[in-house]
């Protein structure tokens, strides 16, 4: 990472009459694009760059140079499982023979596609121990309100419709109580105990035939093991309703427990966590949605299927939930996650959760003298620290979080969970070597001591960056997201 | 334990196991209660080596036959220039996350803002977010959008002249959502004006969604459907085709509401169906019921120009079930491709990409119609690379025999009608092999 600012915009070094491109001669004399009638036609000139090549790979080769990925450093983001992106998983996905396909040809010139598409599918439900996955949605929150709907699909089926609650803790992601709001359906919060894990007495005295689903990540949000897990599952069960099981904390448990064996009927898994597909600056992702025996036909439309000569053929069901997705979700996607599981394979897969257990526990259990952890058990994959002990400098989690970057370590999730006044969750996942951690944890320890000789330097942090706390309020307040408005604000 | 991803030697994993207080890495596992833990291996194939890994998809991929590509329906074989997919390499962007810490992430905040400023360039339209999943779920939350902008009204109007794709992903989101959704009838390929007319009049109507180009790859005439709609306080909602717009009318010069589309078209590869890039665009007096992250301009503390997440306030990590979509990520690394692709072709190259697939369309309809098997589906109408005839063929063997010959000759939508698509990657040597195969193919 270049730590001096580029920041030019495409826009910027244009100058009229250079050209990034060429195509081939048109050779259909005859046919001319002015025969579109008048009204037909675009008449508004666009704002577009006119940049020679070289000039565009100079600008976003720089551009790159201000950010920071797994590939630049340590990137301990809670709850976003920024693991390793096997660089063979890129070029597998990039094979032209997949590459060039379209979507809607017919099923014997796709074999090889629709095979991906199936044993992914085979190999998730046997990691999940559920029945079946969709790889339709696109993303996490995009499986969250597939996963509900295909509850919804469920009980309407069975004419029950006033079960219209869905159950969330308080502490879950914002993401959930959201999807449920998208897919048409009320959200009540049961509380937490102390410990962090969901108030089972609460729970019980919103169970009743309203319930929908209960929506749960296990390992929670502080990276608690809800170990009344079995509990819940027969109270939701006995009242009617269904467990949900978001995956973002899926990476935890990778060879140790598998949520269908909890009880859960319906989960996402995000494949750019669990399954170190890349995360592109934010997305593209993929959230498969997978479910138990018995609601299989109300996955989303279409399902790929295998018949009995073992052919691959692309299905409907009348009885699915509808359509999430144009086509099959995003598959180059799926081949660099379906790479990833061949190649660590079943000797490997299973030292993923302890792996990222083992180094979260390592990182809390190395700091917890100078941050203050809150509640203080085994973590999984992640945990959450309520800032600094000494707080009495007035140096808080925002200033922390800044301070990391001036060493070269991207910051832990800030500000969440809501449990907490300065949560600073932090996920180092199993790919990280002792060295790294070693690195991590002693700038930690060195970012609270400076804390208490030098406060002010902290709080003004970062001092090392390419910009230094860009600000928020101004960019909320008169907003600014276009090349054109940024012309028109400097010319008033 | 020696693996390429799992750096712990024994020594480090023993004294990291003792930092914890713990004697193995069962241990760290023990609250699990005993009956839900896993205990066996997964029944998975064993780990491959890079070798095996990369003969293992080369022989699947033989399973898979790239056919010279005449189809389109919702995806287009466009050239993508070698420089994006080379950027897009560049593990700086492709292994970032959402740029929650501005100070380290200005490539991923500036790119996102030199897409925004180039959709709504595109679509003729004044703000736009920072991508979509998709077309279709991008269209979706063009509806919801229309829903939360109108308040107490319920009911949408959508054109069945909609790629099927689209409707199908907007009746899910509408069906859950609990939204009324009305189709406007088709009239010879296009949306009916008279139906349009009486319906958006009915008082409840809250947005209506037409397409440009349209299924059938007609443009339609939208004249004076934005100003009805206004009358009625609904939201004109126009799906459209990216590349397209650098050549007819855009979104914003028919005066739309919102422009929702996929960018799939703008070189991105077809990839069989995803992943693509949605947009949504619309105007700045609607930008904060808009779905999605945005990015915005502004300066940090030594007035440096610099770019930040902006107008959080509309997303579900602090709205929670208020926020105006459940959308978190956005597409972002394919956002970037269609910024660097629209950097290197420009308002001109854009144009060329349309006019070469204007051309060869036209020639292959005429072509087409010539050999007395097929006629155009919608005479008189207007379209741009992409066109429905109907034919005399049995279509399905008729595809089968171009399978054979390495072609994809279109879509087939009804038993007598396909749609067929030509874009700047056909020659003339290519599309008279296909006219070559129909004029020798009887049944």
């Amino acid at each position: 990472m270049n730590r001096t600012f580029y920041g030019n915009l495409i826009f910027e070094l244009g100058k009229e009459g250079r050209v990034g491109y060429s195509l081939p001669k048109n050779e259909f004399a005859g046919y001319d694009i002015n025969g579109i009638p008048e009204g037909l036609k675009r008449g508004n000139d666009m704002m577009l760059p006119e940049v020679d090549e070289l000039s565009v790979v100079r600008h976003y080769t720089n551009m790159s140079n201000n950010n920071f990925g797994v590939d630049t450093g340590f990137y301990p983001l809670g709850s976003c499982t920024m693991k390793y992106n096997p660089k063979i998983d890129e070029e597998i996905s990039s094979l032209t023979s997949f590459t060039s396909l379209h979507p809607l040809q017919s099923a014997d010139t796709v074999q090889g596609a629709l095979e991906v598409y199936y044993n992914l599918q085979k190999s998730l439900s046997e990691i999940a121990g559920l029945s079946e996955f969709t790889l339709n949605p696109f993303a996490g929150a995009h499986g969250e309100l597939t996963g509900l709907m295909v509850i919804r699909a469920y009980h309407n089926s069975r004419g029950d419709y006033k079960r219209v609650n869905v159950i969330v803790p308080d502490s879950a992601h914002g993401t959930n109580p959201a999807s449920a709001a998208v897919c048409g359906l009320k959200v009540v919060q049961v509380k937490s105990l102390a410990d962090g894990t969901i108030d089972v007495e609460d729970l019980k005295a919103h169970l009743d035939d309203t319930v929908a689903a209960i929506m749960m990540t296990n390992p929670n949000t502080l990276g608690i093991f809800e170990r009344n897990i079995p509990e819940i599952a027969r109270l939701v069960h006995d009242c009617g309703g269904l467990l949900y099981y978001d995956g973002a904390n899926l990476n935890a448990l990778l060879g140790k427990c598998r949520p269908g064996d909890m009880g859960f009927d319906v989960m996402h898994i995000n494949l750019h966590k669990t399954f170190s597909t890349p995360h592109g600056g934010g997305g593209p992702g993929s959230g498969p949605v997978g479910v138990r025996e018995g609601l299989e036909q109300f996955l989303p439309n279409p399902h790929i299927k295998k018949d009995s000569a073992g052919k691959f053929y692309i299905d409907s069901d009348e009885s699915a939930l509808g359509a999430v997705s144009a086509f099959m979700g995003n598959f180059s996607v799926m081949m660099k996650a379906y790479s990833y599981i061949l190649t660590l394979g079943k000797e490997n897969l299973k030292y993923v959760g302890p792996f990222a257990t083992l180094n979260a526990n390592y990182i809390k259990d190395s700091l917890k003298d100078v941050y203050e952890l809150p509640i203080d058990v085994v973590c999984k994959h992640e945990f959450v620290f309520d800032g600094l002990k000494d707080k009495s400098k007035g140096v808080t989690t925002m200033n922390v979080a800044k301070r990391l970057l001036d060493y070269g370590f991207h910051a832990p999730t800030i500000y969440f969970p809501l449990l907490f006044h300065e949560s600073l969750m932090i996920e180092p996942c199993e790919n990280e070597s002792k060295s790294t951690l070693d690195g991590f944890i002693s700038v930690m320890k060195k970012i609270a001591q400076e804390a208490a000789e030098d406060p002010e330097m902290v709080k003004a942090a970062p001092h090392n960056t390419p910009v230094c706390r860009p600000d928020d309020t101004l960019a909320a307040t008169h907003p600014i997201v276009t090349y054109r408005e940024m012309l028109n604000d400097n010319d008033a | 334990m020696n693996y390429k991803y799992f750096p712990h030697t024994e020594s480090e994993l023993a004294e990291m196991l003792k930092v914890c207080g713990k004697r193995s890495l069962d241990e760290l596992f023990d609250e699990i209660p005993e009956e839900i833990q896993f205990k066996r291996d997964y029944d998975l194939p064993s780990e491959k080596s890079e070798v095996e890994l990369r003969r293992f998809f080369s022989e699947l991929g033989q399973k898979n036959k790239p056919l010279t590509c005449f189809a389109g329906a919702g995806c287009y074989d466009h050239y993508s220039p070698a420089v994006i997919s080379h950027i897009l390499n560049r593990s700086e962007f492709l292994t970032s996350y959402t740029p929650y810490q501005a100070e380290i992430s200005q490539g991923t905040l500036q790119y996102i803002f030199e897409f925004q400023s180039m959709m709504t360039e595109l679509t003729g339209m004044e703000v736009g977010n920072a991508s979509m999943y998709d077309g279709a779920t991008a269209t979706a939350e063009a509806m919801m959008m229309a829903i939360s902008a109108a308040k107490k009204k319920n009911k949408i109007l959508i054109s069945s002249t909609l790629n099927p794709n689209v409707k199908a992903v907007v009746e899910t989101y509408a069906k859950y959502q609990g939204v009324s959704l009305e189709y406007i009838a088709e009239n010879g390929g296009m949306t009916d004006k008279s139906d349009f007319e009486l319906k958006v009049k009915s008082g409840d109507v809250a947005g209506v969604i037409v397409a440009s180009p349209n299924y059938y790859g007609i443009l339609e005439d939208y004249t004076g459907w934005a100003d009805l709609c206004h009358e009625q306080k609904a939201l004109l909602v126009m799906n459209c085709q990216a590349s397209a717009l650098g050549a007819i009318k855009s979104p914003g010069e028919w005066g739309a509401d919102i422009a929702a589309g996929d960018g799939q078209s703008l070189g991105i590869p077809m990839s069989f169906g995803g992943p693509y890039v949605g947009f949504l665009c619309t105007k700045k007096a609607l930008i904060r019921k808009m779905p999605g992250r945005v990015v915005g301009a502004t300066k940090d503390v030594n007035g440096k120009r610099s770019f930040v997440l902006t107008l959080q306030a509309r997303e579900q990590h602090i709205r929670r079930e208020k926020a105006t979509s459940n959308i978190c990520s956005n597409q972002s690394l394919m956002a970037l491709y269609v910024t660097v692709y629209l950097a290197l072709m420009g308002a001109k190259g854009l144009k060329e990409v349309n006019e070469l697939g204007y051309s060869g369309a036209h020639y292959l309809a005429e072509q087409l119609c010539s050999t007395g098997k097929f006629e155009m589906a919608y005479p008189g109408t207007t379209f741009l690379n992409e066109f429905a005839v109907n034919t005399t063929l049995n279509i399905d063997e008729f595809q089968a025999e171009c399978v054979k010959q390495g072609i994809l000759a279109g879509v087939k939508i009804a038993d007598d009608k396909m749609l067929l698509c030509v874009t700047e990657m056909r020659s003339k040597a290519e599309i008279d092999k296909l006219v070559g195969i129909v004029k020798q193919f009887n049944a």
